[in-house]
Formats: structure tokens, C-alpha cells, sequence
């Protein structure tokens, strides 16, 4: 008889948690239900709307297609952390300024994957920066504020080089 | 939606991967991003998902000898970040950022969208066009299935499901190669509505070798043989415009959620018309 809950030691935001999970519990539910840390929102379920996105070893990853079990020795960091550390603190405040959140439901997958396109291109043309974030859905802004913050995060990154 | 329970194994090497396979209801899960998107709208609701990610080996793109051999591990991003691929496969180079989103691509694998064969991907279409190959492993061995005998129906492959897709392997580019890739999709990164991966080979008298994969167009990704033997050699507007036309009897598209069957063939004239242009150009 095979067992449906594995045994995972990982690291979350720098801290090492260890816990017993269902086999089918994914990622960002794991995150979210057991470890409390709500920030990495469920939207689809199903790999769309990049709500969940999160970071495991470095890289943006959808938190809803990931299992939890899958995840024993990694190094998930997410938007919680990636805030706390100051890391896209000024993406955080251009967001604000230019109004480029308005529920905020789909900000920290913005944010997450906003630094992951900086990190391979640091100076993204607007149309490199929407098709970066096609992959993340926004049901309010119509996505032009949230283009306008993330080059001009760009812009200033590039001035202070 | 959450998926069905089921058990997870770790296998710890192929020969353990495969044993396990053998239990019933059981999927290898690699990338698992359309897996899981899979399991947790409850299309489907295996018994055990058998995690082959950290088996040695897999996760490495090698020339071998004419080929270029893509391991079961090789991630999207990973093959999109790779200068052999750029170099010697460029077609699957012009895909891969069609290929779902940065944060799919940084998970999902070259071999997994493969094996799942959804009749809408690109990187299937891409394999039939370069006249690829595919390996598997199963409890009796190794064996390989040539990309126009691997593809067989509606999400439906020549790989059983006791078996592990190993590797792909595509000829390497030569300095007379061709590419041409395009595909209409709603929104970068969505499943294609219609799209066109195709491979040629240049001849002092034009196009030779020419084969056309179109996908979103059919239950598996197609090859439209007529239109493929009618851009046999030099390219003019009457040699292209008699391809076009032979797509009527190449394709026969139904429609889905996303266009008719009659937009479909339209837009399968548009994707052949882009792509012949960049089938004349070197790479």
C-alpha cells in the first residue's frame, strides 16, 4: 500500500521548515494553508493567471502546478521574503505611484516575475516587458499602469549603474 | 480545482522509475506543467505520480554525431538559454519562446510537451518537422520511434504508459537548413490557434526536403505533403500560391473554443505565406 503524504525538509524565506504533506497538496497551498503565508494568491489552478507565482531555487515558478512533495531540499522564496529582504522595494513604490494595483490580487506575480525579466534584461523595451508578463493576469489596471511602473523601475535601475 | 489524491514516489534512477511504472495508473511526472494543470481540473486521476526529476543524466543537450539529443530534464528555459540549441537547432529555438510563460518555461520540459502531444503545442510540430526521433525505456529496453510514426491521435503517442520518454533527438543543422516558424495564439504564450513549424533544405535549384508541421489544425500536429511537394524548388509567387492552395485538400481543421474550421484554414494560408519567407532566407 503506497503512502499519499511525504515527509519534506525545505527552506521558505531563508527559514528551514520541515513538515508531512499530502502528496497532492501543491506548492502554493502548502504555503498558504500550512505555513501561513498568504501573500502568493490561488487563481486558476491551473497554470494561467500566475497568481501563485513564487520562486523555487531561484527561479519564478507557478506555485498551483508545483507539488509541495516535489519541493523537499529546495530554496522557495516567496513574495513575503522577496518584500522583507528590500530586493524590489522601489518596484513596490513605482507600483503604488503609477497606481499599477488597484484589488492587488495579481501584484506579487507581477512583482516576482517584473524582477526576473530585470534579472535577464535590465534595460526591457515595453514590448520585451508585456510579453514578459503575458503570463500574468490583471482584472483591473488594463495592464498599462503596471508596464509604465515596471520601465520606469527599469529606467531607474539603469541610472544608478 | 484540487486534484484526486494519489501517491508520489521519488524514483531514484530509470531501471526505478520504470518498476514503478509498472503499477497501475501510475504517470511520470517531469516538468508537470500541464500535469498537474491536468490532475487538478480532474481531467484526469492517476493512482501514483512517479517523480522522475532527480534522475541523473536526463538533463543534458549533446551533439550526437549528425544529432542534436535533448534529455528528458532539459527545462523550456534551459534549452532556450542554450547556444548549441540557437546554433544547430534553430527552429526549436524560434518556438521555445512561444512555448507557455517564463514561469512554465522555467519547469516545464522539451521532452514533456512531447509526450503529452497536445495537438495545439509547438514543440511536437517542431519535432515532425525536423524528421526527429524519439527514445523510451521500459522494462524490455530501449527503442526508438521515428516523430511521423510517434504521434497517433488525440493526446495519443506511440510511448506506453509503462514507459519513460528518454531523450528527443533532431538532425543538426547544416549550412543549407532552412527554418521557419509562426503561430497565431491570443495572448504570447497560450495554446496556438493555428501555427506552422516547418524545415527545408536549400538546393542550387531551391527548396528541397521540405516538410511542413502544422499544429492547432488537427487531432495531432500534420504535415501538409502537398503543399510540402509543391514548394519543391525555386520559390515564385505561382510555386507559392499553388502550396497555398493545396492546403484545402492538406488540412481538414474542426472547429474548437478558439476559432472555426474555416478561419483555421485561412489563417493556415497566412502561417505558410510568413513562414515560406523565412524558408528563403539562410539561417
Amino acid at each position: 500500500m503506497r503512502v499519499h503524504t511525504q515527509d519534506i525538509a525545505l527552506t521558505v524565506n531563508g527559514e528551514t521548515v520541515r513538515h508531512t504533506v499530502d502528496a497532492r497538496k501543491s506548492l502554493v497551498d502548502f504555503v498558504r494553508d500550512d505555513l501561513f503565508l498568504t501573500g502568493s494568491h490561488v487563481g486558476c489552478e491551473h497554470g494561467v493567471c500566475g497568481a501563485c507565482t513564487m520562486r523555487v531555487n531561484g527561479v519564478t515558478v507557478r506555485g498551483c502546478l508545483m507539488l509541495a512533495a516535489q519541493c523537499d531540499g529546495a530554496r522557495v522564496e516567496t513574495i513575503e521574503g522577496v518584500s522583507d529582504s528590500g530586493e524590489l522595494s522601489d518596484l513596490q513604490r513605482a507600483f503604488e505611484q503609477r497606481n499599477a494595483l488597484q484589488c492587488g490580487f495579481c501584484t506579487p506575480g507581477m512583482l516576482l516575475t517584473a524582477q526576473e525579466l530585470f534579472a535577464g534584461n535590465g534595460a526591457p523595451t515595453r514590448e520585451q516587458i508585456r510579453e514578459y508578463l503575458s503570463g500574468n493576469y490583471c482584472r483591473c489596471t488594463g495592464y498599462h499602469a503596471i508596464v509604465d511602473a515596471v520601465e520606469t523601475v527599469a529606467k531607474q535601475r539603469n541610472a544608478q549603474k | 480545482m484540487k486534484p484526486a489524491p494519489f501517491a508520489y514516489a521519488r524514483a531514484r534512477s530509470l531501471e526505478h522509475a520504470i518498476e514503478l511504472l509498472g503499477e497501475s495508473e501510475a504517470r511520470v511526472l517531469a516538468g508537470g506543467q500541464s500535469l498537474m494543470a491536468t490532475l487538478n481540473m480532474r481531467l484526469s486521476s492517476p493512482h501514483l505520480l512517479v517523480d522522475i526529476n532527480h534522475i541523473h543524466g536526463l538533463s543534458e543537450i549533446t551533439r550526437r554525431g549528425a544529432a542534436v539529443e535533448i534529455g528528458a530534464l532539459v527545462r523550456h528555459a534551459q534549452a532556450e538559454n542554450s547556444e548549441l540549441i540557437r546554433r544547430e537547432a534553430p527552429l526549436i529555438a524560434r518556438a521555445l519562446p512561444h512555448v507557455g510563460h517564463p514561469a512554465i518555461r522555467n519547469r516545464g520540459t522539451v521532452c514533456g510537451s512531447v509526450a503529452f502531444a497536445d495537438p495545439a503545442a509547438e514543440l511536437p510540430a517542431c519535432l515532425l518537422a525536423l524528421g526527429g526521433e524519439v527514445e523510451m525505456a521500459g522494462a524490455n529496453g530501449r527503442r526508438v520511434v521515428k516523430a511521423d510514426e510517434f504521434f497517433r491521435g488525440l493526446f495519443e503517442t506511440a510511448l506506453e504508459p509503462s514507459e519513460v520518454l528518454t531523450a528527443i533527438r533532431v538532425p543538426a543543422a547544416t549550412p543549407d537548413t532552412r527554418v521557419g516558424f509562426a503561430e497565431f495564439s491570443r495572448r504570447l504564450g497560450d495554446y496556438a490557434i493555428a501555427g506552422l513549424a516547418a524545415c527545408a533544405r536549400a538546393y542550387p535549384n531551391g527548396l528541397g526536403d521540405v516538410r511542413l508541421a502544422f499544429f492547432g489544425l488537427g487531432v495531432t500536429p500534420v504535415r501538409a505533403r502537398l503543399a510540402e511537394t509543391a514548394l519543391t524548388g525555386t520559390l515564385d509567387e505561382e510555386r507559392v500560391a499553388t502550396a497555398v492552395a493545396a492546403l484545402e485538400q492538406d488540412l481538414t481543421p474542426h472547429d474548437d473554443v478558439q476559432a472555426s474550421g474555416k478561419l483555421k484554414k485561412h489563417l493556415a494560408g497566412v502561417l505558410l505565406r510568413r513562414v515560406i519567407q523565412q524558408l528563403a532566407e539562410p539561417l
